[in-house]
């Protein structure tokens, strides 16, 4: 016995791990697959019933689908390009030595530690278009009060700045922590051949800090793709569908219509399409020569 | 490297949670460590016995909640009551009962929203063995209430909630007004249109507009002017008479309705009246003591109630039953869970609850003096008069999707609401409504 795990040791080792991923990740992700062949609207009576790809082929003709999936690119591209650009705004600030330095992280850090739930219903009081202070404040400083979340161009645009608010802080973290542990040589070195503080942040500071950017933008885009939480609490995807990203449209095809094939289906090519846009990053950065 | 490894890893753990969800339908029983005691209990009668009620967030089930001891003392059965806002409500069962799992014993449903669906996929235990035992049991509900708890001759639910759309306004701002109570559609826009104040941070009007929450509202000013929403199979959601019933609820919201109304259900809405920020409303009766109830509402002695406005077509409210009572498919205690049910819907308890603000489906309880004691004098006439009215007995389109057919008629609601072109809105959504029709047939 002892002889039979001493010669399958990085069997026996790695077994524990295996199993948990195979039943918590791939056995669901496997039961979506086959579901996303099946029609079945969560019966006793009538089992799945297979379809082929009939499932598939209805999505892309539906035109809420192809609006979520537009909705979701949006939110995405727009959240993470100004969470990078004001994060790392901010690392460079928090970087500096200014008083009460530790406080300010501290505050910084409390958007991201918050439930987003809890995050959502406080938005959606300060977006209340009587009562909420987003129009009192824009009322006192002599701007018409706007629906924020109630009408159908601002909601997207809303939901961002939640986002924004949120994560930024998470960003700035990473960067803050790459910034940190930059060498100080190049600096000098550059110092003395007389370059500027512009200069030496965009030929120095940023090239070096290329790595953290790149694993700061991944996780921060994988995350803000999904976004579930924030938009279920605050609009439920409305109004209308003017919110309704590709994971609330799926919550909606599978718990609101019953179509769990259909859902299924969406969450296969949602699957799909996070894993292509994580390997794409990843190839991006090793084409930059970048490595972790 | 590694960090791209546990951003996969995320991004794969994060699909596993969310799919995850549908892994809870293959029969992975949350609820499999009660259901061994109850076997035991089973046994020995004597031991307590617990049922599980899944009920929704509703006076109802805040009036039950303080008899229950009575009911426990009474038959030793204990209750234990789960409650979730209307569409956590239906995941939650929906879920539940698809991963046959033996944890719901009973089930508080909305017949006319979930019945159907809940019904075909099999997670009603049949009930007419139950009310059948008892003699003459069924005479004293509202036969229409019974109706839409049937399949065929068969039970699958009871009666619980009964209600009808009234309408909601301030005596106070209509009597300063010199206004009358608008009996007609006409007069409720000219009066709406008189007392809207937004300087003041008064609304002349409030309802729901929230896509699919609003259609049941939308339904009663529809049947007004004279539409439905389907006849014989067919969509008539573009008949002149619904267009012109889109148009109008559109029109009082997007005119005289306070801002925001497009994200409002009857939480938001109601909010909005009871804080003094409308001065009409219209929405179900059973929903009141929201209105009166001094702790919650901030104008509770001068909310007044009226019968819902006469259209073209006279007064046509809906008149429904909004929540039923029904038994889990896989239920292991299903003798305690029909106690339960009889005991909450003797005619003793309903009308306790009645007289607490509940309206139930009793016929003899309504026809009692004490049945409406309790109700404001006005609501009390206004429900009587709708009532009598040509009442339909439904608020949204009767049939198995009702989720996906109320979203596409709230659609061509929005429409109005923003002061879009509504027939375009509403053609668009027709073609959506009868595909979803034909897939039933």
């Amino acid at each position: 016995m002892t002889n039979w795990i001493d010669r399958n040791i990085k069997w026996v080792f790695t077994m524990p791990a295996v199993i948990f991923v195979a039943l918590m990740m791939v056995a669901p992700v496997g039961y979506t697959f086959w579901l996303s062949f099946h029609e079945w609207s969560m019966s006793n009576i009538t089992p799945p019933l297979w379809v082929a790809f009939q499932n598939y082929l209805n999505l892309f003709q539906d035109e809420l689908f192809i609006n979520s999936l537009k909705l979701m690119f949006y939110f995405t591209i727009v959240a993470v390009t100004v969470e990078t650009v004001l994060g790392v705004g901010l690392a460079i600030l928090m970087n500096q030595n200014i008083v009460g330095k530790g406080l300010v992280k501290t505050l910084f850090l409390l958007p991201m530690v918050a439930t987003p739930v809890a995050v959502g219903l406080i938005w959606v009081l300060i977006y209340e278009p009587n009562i909420g202070i987003a129009n009192v404040f824009l009322e006192k400083i002599g701007l018409p009060g706007q629906e924020w979340l109630t009408s159908q161009n601002l909601v997207m645009p809303s939901l961002i700045f939640i986002d924004v608010w949120e994560w930024t802080p998470m960003i700035a973290l990473i960067v803050l922590a790459g910034l940190v542990s930059l060498p100080k040589d190049p600096y000098e070195a550059a110092m003395i051949d007389g370059a500027n503080t512009w200069q030496s942040f965009t030929k120095i500071t940023l090239p070096l800090l290329k790595p953290t950017l790149y694993s700061a933008v991944l996780l921060r885009m994988i995350d803000a793709l999904k976004t579930f939480d924030i938009i279920y609490a605050t609009t439920q995807g409305g109004p209308g569908t003017s919110s309704q990203t590709i994971n609330i449209y799926g919550y909606v095809l599978g718990f609101q219509y019953f179509k769990i094939g259909q859902a299924s289906a969406l969450l296969m090519v949602f699957f799909i399409i996070v894993l292509s846009i994580s390997i794409f990053t990843i190839l991006l950065r090793k084409r930059a020569g970048v490595n972790l | 490297m590694k960090s791209s490894l546990v951003g996969l890893k995320k991004a794969a753990g994060y699909l596993a949670i969310v799919v995850g969800i549908s892994s809870a339908l293959v029969g992975c029983s949350g609820e499999s460590a009660t259901s061994s005691d109850s076997k035991s209990a089973d046994k020995t009668e004597k031991k307590v016995q617990e049922i599980r009620v899944v009920a929704a967030n509703h006076p109802w089930t805040e009036s039950i909640k303080k008899e229950l001891p009575a009911f426990e003392k009474e038959t030793g059965i204990k209750v234990k009551i789960d409650s979730y806002f209307e569409d956590q409500l239906t995941q939650k069962t929906s879920v539940e009962f698809a991963s046959n799992s033996k944890g719901i014993d009973v089930v508080m449903f909305r017949p006319l929203q979930d019945g159907k669906m809940y019904n075909k996929s099999g997670y009603f235990a049949e009930m007419s063995s139950y009310v059948g035992s008892e003699k003459g049991y069924t005479d004293d509900f509202i036969p229409s209430s019974l109706g839409s708890v049937k399949d065929g001759e068969k039970f699958y639910g009871l009666p619980l909630v009964t209600e009808t759309e009234v309408l909601y306004y301030r005596k106070d701002l209509l009597e300063k007004a010199g206004l009358e109570v608008p009996k007609t559609l006409e007069d409720l826009e000219a009066a709406a249109k008189k007392l809207n104040d937004p300087a003041k941070g008064v609304s002349g009007f409030v309802s729901r507009g929230k896509r699919a929450a609003a259609v049941t509202q939308f339904s009663s000013y529809l049947y007004d002017f004279g539409g439905d929403f389907m006849k014989d199979g067919k969509s008539t959601i573009t008949s002149p008479e619904a267009i012109e019933a889109f148009n109008y609820y559109g029109k009082m919201l997007n005119k005289y309705g306070p801002k925001g109304t497009l994200n409002m259900s009857w939480p938001e809405a109601m909010a909005v009246f009871t804080q003094g920020h409308a001065a009409f409303y219209t929405d179900a009766s059973s929903l009141f003591t929201n209105a009166t109830d001094p702790a919650k509402s901030q104008v509770a002695d001068k909310v007044g109630f009226a019968p819902f406005p006469a259209g073209p077509e006279g007064i046509k409210p809906y008149n429904i039953t909004s929540w039923a009572l029904g038994i889990g498919a896989n239920s292991e205690k299903k003798d305690a869970a029909w106690k339960f049910i009889k005991w909450v819907e003797s005619k003793e308890m309903v009308l306790k609850l009645q007289t607490e603000g509940n309206p139930g489906a009793r016929i003899s309880v309504w026809n009692s003096p004490e049945g409406t004691a309790k109700f404001p004098k006005d609501l009390a006439e206004a429900i009587a008069a709708n009532g009598k009215a040509e009442a339909v007995p439904y608020d949204r389109p009767v049939l198995i999707n009702v989720g996906a057919a109320r979203d596409v008629i709230g659609d061509v609601i929005l429409a109005g609401i923003e002061g879009k072109d509504v027939k375009a809105a509403a053609e668009k959504a027709d073609k959506e409504f009868q595909k979803i029709l034909d897939s039933e047939k």
